[in-house]
């Protein structure tokens, strides 16, 4: 068994361990939409492979990380909800 | 007095089965021998991670952790600078890679076709949705729908049971009469047959659908069914997640802005994997889509013929072998190909509001009128955005018969200071 | 359609500019064009509309062409996403303050705004630059805009008047009032127009236009990170110097929240592919004014050829030698700034009309000399 640890998806606390990606943490907190389109539709994760971009969300306040791409590390604060590509949601400077 | 020999290097881009075969091979002959690769950990797409279950999977990865191959993970390659040389982004950083002999082994990704809804959350690939559940997304009571193409559907539908999932339909789109024609070309493929007995087993009482194509996945912020389509009828499946992909599309643009050749979608290479330009080397499914078996064997030949003139490649017992085994694969290839032809119907799924690039929100009603990928680009800013045409360019050429633009860097996103590094070689010219 | 009474050859901004305003004055109008509307350089290039002061020509041109893109503004559709962003000179050190100091008293007497700005207002308008600059010069009526649906608008104004746009067409050769295309169809007319941008000199080699090759890169969307569009005095040595390589800092907010960054000019350079040492130089020139650039993403990088003249003015008005052609070319980096003035002079010749301003500067019989030369060279043959 793997050791087990946490991580924060919007404030709230997931467990994962080393082989859980940051993707797969984000959808166990039951978020769907991780971004917004520039129209305002939301979006999350379409291929996994780090190929369509669609699953970007703010780690440990770099904005635009493809978490299907990233392993989640004990104590990461991720952020969904960013409006755009590169701009880091409100909640994050609020913290 | 002549110089000591420097070791060949080698340079294998992309850790999948046929990246990880070719830099054995290649590092058996003596060659230094460094794999890179985008994702965090060998395998490639279709052997992800150390989670595998598959024998032959692992046997190859333990070969190649205790090699002297150099492994570099979490590096895309984003530009080819001068010849003999690429530039790689690792975490942030710009990773210099040298080399004498480059062998691309760069995989292929899944072919999304929009329908309205496509773009919904919890909408994923089937290739999509296998990545993420190894990545720990949890399974258990969750209904799954799966569609599109492939023998794909079928395997990852297996996995996703096996992982607690509920699949209430596999929907293939190829009809009954071709499925059981690919069925036949399986005899090519010892190994295919016994896998495709295997999954098999495991989809008893899962509802088989073939000539069956998803029209329009419903949902608000998230999906929450599916309709679904055959020549007969038209009805609507509740579901959690929809897992959908339409076949593989090689990823060509390492190929491409190396300057080697392309034709019919695919690098071209000679019968030991050579591209057009000398000393690069293609293996896998840049070469035709054809799955693990057929990336293994090109990947051994490459590896020999990156590291041994052409009067010593023959010496290597296994190549007559190798050409074999590569043959009976490009067999499966083709029928692969014949198997899953796309149906026509498939064109006419997108409304004009529809989304075809994701990145950009670009609708198919935007490209009324205009005759090629480059005009819809810079007019409508088609393929602008982060995936740079990767997802809607291979639906604009199924969808419209838009070829792919040429090739620039970066060929991933990038840092800025990264692309700003400087080629080791030149620091000092001033 | 019936015979026109203009073919202009290239539908990059500068031919839809003469094409919409030869149509508004009654001309039937052909436009041909090798690839796309709104391609070439319209593509390639930055999209600045601003106005320029290394000497009194290219000012009036860069001027008068900047009131009639501000006249027509409101009119230009959405996704041609213009922004009265303002430009801001970055003065370095005290010697480029300087000349910011000179630039604002040049623009003053000619009655444009402009502002001067010390160390610590330019800190306040743009966080993002490096302390330690010197100070700076704001432009605040300059803008930037993407060209190609501009390009297309204008096209489709003449369209509505009768005229034709033609896709995917080569022209292989200008024979008096003859234009013969790849196919070895011709088709002819009193007036034929070259604005085909470097390309032009493939069809008249006695253009005293030389290919000038640029660098350009496009970020992610980082809304807000720059508010003007941010050019380094410098640029001028490098724009308007005769080096055959250089690059220098200009950034520009686009409407997308995308930083647009280049620029590079390279003489003698006719393969389109990138080079990274350029490219290299020119991103680190601006993470040398935007230290923050560093860890932003580049999604895109490419390149474009400028048509130079000797003295970096175009060319627009009759061919010497030529009976029937026109030129409209020749406009370096310019091209999309002085498209509309372009495009209303060249309307203002062919009618006989006097123009609003002086066309003689830009009159291609300033090189009268290399036109004959070609027209002995071919005599002699």
């Amino acid at each position: 068994m793997r050791e087990q640890f946490e991580v924060r998806v919007n404030r709230e606390a997931i467990t994962v361990d080393d082989t859980t990606t940051v993707a797969a943490a984000i959808l166990r907190a039951g978020v769907a939409g991780f971004r917004q389109s520039p129209d305002g539709h939301w979006r999350g994760p379409l291929c996994g492979m780090g190929i369509c971009a669609e699953c970007r969300a703010t780690i440990d306040g770099v904005p635009g990380q493809y978490t299907c791409q990233r392993w989640c590390r004990p104590g990461m604060q991720i952020v969904t909800g960013a409006a755009s590509d590169g701009e880091a949601p409100d909640e994050l400077e609020e913290r | 007095m002549p110089a000591v020999p420097q070791p060949v290097r080698v340079l294998v881009v992309g850790a999948g089965p046929a990246g990880m075969q070719a830099a054995l091979t290649a590092v058996a002959s003596g060659a230094a021998v460094t794999l890179v690769d985008g994702s965090p950990s060998l395998g490639g797409q279709i052997w992800r991670g150390e989670q595998s279950h598959s024998r032959a999977a692992a046997a190859l990865f333990e070969r190649v952790r205790g090699s002297e191959v150099r492994l570099l993970f979490g590096c895309q390659i984003v530009d080819a600078p001068e010849p003999g040389l690429l530039l790689g982004a690792a975490e942030g950083k710009a990773e210099w890679l040298p080399y004498d002999r480059l062998i691309l082994a760069t995989g292929a990704r899944e072919i999304f076709l929009p329908f309205p809804g496509w773009t919904l959350p919890n909408v994923f690939g089937v290739g999509g949705i296998q990545a993420l559940a190894k990545g720990g997304l949890p399974l258990a009571g969750k209904r799954v729908v799966v569609a599109g193409s492939g023998p794909l559907l079928w395997s990852v539908a297996a996995y996703l049971r096996g992982r607690g999932a509920e699949i209430p339909l596999i929907a293939e789109q190829t009809d009954l009469a071709r499925l059981v024609q690919f069925a036949a070309a399986l005899r090519f493929l010892p190994s295919k047959f016994m896998e495709a007995i295997g999954i098999a087993r495991t989809l008893i009482g899962t509802g088989l659908r073939t000539g069956c194509y998803p029209v329009h996945a419903h949902g608000a912020d998230r999906l929450t069914a599916v309709t679904l389509r055959t020549s007969a009828r038209e009805w609507t499946v509740d579901c959690d997640y929809l897992a959908c992909g339409f076949g593989f599309a090689p990823n060509l643009e390492l190929p491409l802005l190396l300057g080697c050749t392309v034709r019919d979608g695919f690098v071209v290479v000679d019968e030991w994997q050579q591209t057009s330009v000398p000393g690069i080397f293609c293996v896998g499914e840049p070469t035709g889509i054809g799955g693990a078996e057929k990336s293994l064997a090109e990947g051994a030949i490459a590896g020999i013929a990156a590291t041994c003139d052409v009067k010593d490649r023959a010496l290597k017992g296994s190549t007559a072998s190798l050409f074999a085994e590569r043959l009976r694969c490009r067999r499966f290839a083709d029928a692969l190909r014949r198997g899953f032809a796309l149906r026509e119907e498939l064109r006419t799924l997108p409304a004009s509001d529809t989304i075809l690039c994701r990145c950009e929100d670009v609708t198919i009603g935007r490209l009324i009128g205009h005759p090629s990928w480059r005009s819809a680009k810079l007019h409508e800013r088609l393929g602008m955005g982060h995936c740079q045409g990767r997802v809607c360019g291979a639906a604009a050429e199924f969808l419209l018969g838009w070829p792919m633009e040429s090739v620039r860097p970066p060929l991933f996103p990038v840092h800025v200071d990264t692309l700003a590094s400087v080629v080791p070689s030149r620091e000092h010219d001033g | 359609m019936s015979l026109p009474d203009a073919i202009i050859i290239g539908a990059g901004i500068v031919g839809a500019a003469c094409a919409e305003r030869l149509s508004a004055d009654g001309l039937r109008v052909l436009v041909l064009e090798a690839d796309v509307a709104g391609s070439g350089a319209t593509a390639a290039g930055m999209g600045h509309v601003v106005v320029m002061d290394d000497n009194e020509a290219e000012f009036a041109l860069t001027r008068y062409s900047s009131d009639l893109w501000r006249a027509r503004s409101a009119e230009l559709p959405q996704r041609a996403e213009w922004e009265p962003v303002g430009t801001l000179w970055v003065a370095s050190d005290a010697e480029e303050f300087e000349g910011a100091r000179r630039k604002l008293a040049f623009y003053r007497e000619r009655g444009l705004q402009a502002e001067l700005l010390d160390e610590q207002s330019l800190h306040e308008a743009e966080p993002q630059l490096r302390p330690g600059l010197a100070g700076g010069l704001l432009i605040p009526e300059d803008a930037v805009t993407y060209p190609p649906p501009v390009a297309a608008w204008l096209l489709r104004q003449m369209q509505e008047r009768g005229g034709e746009l033609r896709q995917s067409v080569r022209v292989q050769a200008i024979a008096g009032d003859m234009v013969v295309l790849a196919n070895g169809n011709q088709l002819q007319a009193p007036l034929i127009v070259l604005a085909a941008g470097a390309a032009s000199v493939g069809l008249i080699p006695a253009l005293p236009l030389q290919p000038r090759k640029g660098h350009l890169a496009i970020t992610d969307r980082v809304p807000g990170f720059v508010r003007h569009q941010l050019v380094e005095l410098g640029y001028l040595k490098s724009a308007h110097g005769s080096s055959l390589e250089s690059v220098a800092f200009n950034v520009q907010p686009r409407a997308t929240g995308q930083l647009l960054i280049g620029s590079s000019r390279q003489y003698g350079q006719t393969s389109a592919e990138i080079n990274h040492g350029i490219l290299s130089r020119m991103l680190q020139q601006a993470i040398g004014y935007l230290p923050g650039l560093a860890h932003l993403s580049i999604l895109r990088t490419w390149t474009g050829f400028r048509a130079a003249t000797p003295d970096k003015l175009p060319l627009i008005g009759p061919a010497p030698g030529h009976e029937h052609l026109w030129l409209a070319t020749g406009h370096e980096g310019l091209g999309i700034t002085t498209s509309l003035a372009t495009g209303q002079l060249l309307a203002d010749l062919v009618a006989g009309r006097p123009p609003a301003i002086d066309a003689a500067p830009y009159a291609p019989s300033r090189f009268a000399d290399s036109f004959r030369e070609e027209a002995a060279r071919a005599g002699t043959v």
